[in-house]
């Protein structure tokens, strides 16, 4: 029976350098002595050793379980301590990997575009140079934002007292200041039942 | 800087090309020198593979933006650590004289 396959890690940040060489060494070391680390495990050690994450919260950034992000960020260690100890060269390479990059949608063009180049800020549209962008992949929990694009009102069936309407929170639940009665929301069958 | 717009055909008058490895025509725009150049995708009518071709023709011109309709599973991964912006526009209707135009605003 074969193993089942590795699932894809997710990898946000690309290394800068594509490897370490040691210096002071007599020997000339070629490349058949160096420490091939793997991209998996160099984002495991980048999320867990620099950005300070624990394996939890990296594990759900580079889309495998928990277990399996100890293993690679275990096998990760192994391999730079060997390099350390051996004075072998590291080559970071290989893994089974894909890159992700940030997700946009412009509001103004509707089209959606990516962030190739993860240090650099995206603050427009590339294509009509908009500002009115978001992002895609966070979940929107910026609730003011999103208020300041929700237009509903509640009216109040009684005597058609109008407000703005809060995100978040029912109609029903407001309640109108001089009746006393619960709102609904305008435009809806309900509320044109008013006059 | 260098745009590639994916086109039906090789004229400001065509359309934009929902699919990216398929299509008919790259639209090779300069937004510095305003050039436009058309390049038959000669990977139009291949079985398989023809994403990753269309990336190696369209990076080998230094292009940094891709626009088109789609981008397949094979592509993304390969734009991204090619360091190359995809922008997903979902008009078919558009013209590439109006992506161009956009562009310039």
């Amino acid at each position: 029976m074969s193993p089942r396959p590795l699932r894809l890690r997710k990898i946000s940040n690309p290394p800068p350098v594509s490897g370490f060489k040691p210096y002071g060494s007599k020997k000339n070391r070629s490349r058949a002595e160096s420490i091939f680390l793997h991209y998996e495990e160099y984002e495991a050690i980048r999320l867990c050793d620099y950005e300070m994450l624990n394996h939890n919260q990296a594990s759900v950034i580079m889309d495998v379980s928990r277990p399996t992000l100890t293993r690679i960020y275990a096998r990760a260690r192994q391999k730079i301590a060997q390099a350390l100890v051996q004075g072998s060269q590291i080559i970071i390479e290989g893994g089974k990997i894909y890159f992700d990059s940030e997700w946009f949608s412009c509001k103004s063009c509707g089209c959606y575009f990516n962030n190739p180049e993860k240090e650099a800020k995206i603050e427009k549209c590339p294509l009509c140079h908009s500002t009115d962008i978001i992002n895609f992949d966070e979940n929107p929990e910026n609730e003011e934002e999103i208020s300041a694009h929700c237009h509903d009102v509640c009216v109040c069936t009684n005597c058609g007292h109008e407000q703005s309407h809060h995100y978040g929170k029912p109609c029903s639940e407001e309640i109108c200041p001089k009746c006393g009665i619960r709102m609904v929301k305008k435009g809806t069958p309900h509320s044109k039942l008013t006059n | 800087m260098k745009v590639a717009i994916t086109s039906t055909g090789n004229s400001q008058e065509s359309k934009l090309d929902q699919r990216f490895g398929r299509c008919g025509f790259f639209t090779i725009y300069d937004t510095e020198t305003g050039g436009v150049e058309f390049v038959p995708n000669p990977n139009k009518d291949v079985q398989e593979g023809a994403g990753p071709a269309s990336v190696q023709l369209v990076a080998s011109r230094n292009v940094s933006k891709i626009i088109s309709g789609e981008f397949g599973i094979k592509i993304k991964s390969l734009l991204d650590s090619l360091k190359i912006q995809m922008i997903v526009l979902k008009e078919p209707e558009k013209t590439i004289g109006e992506i161009i135009k956009m562009l310039n605003n």
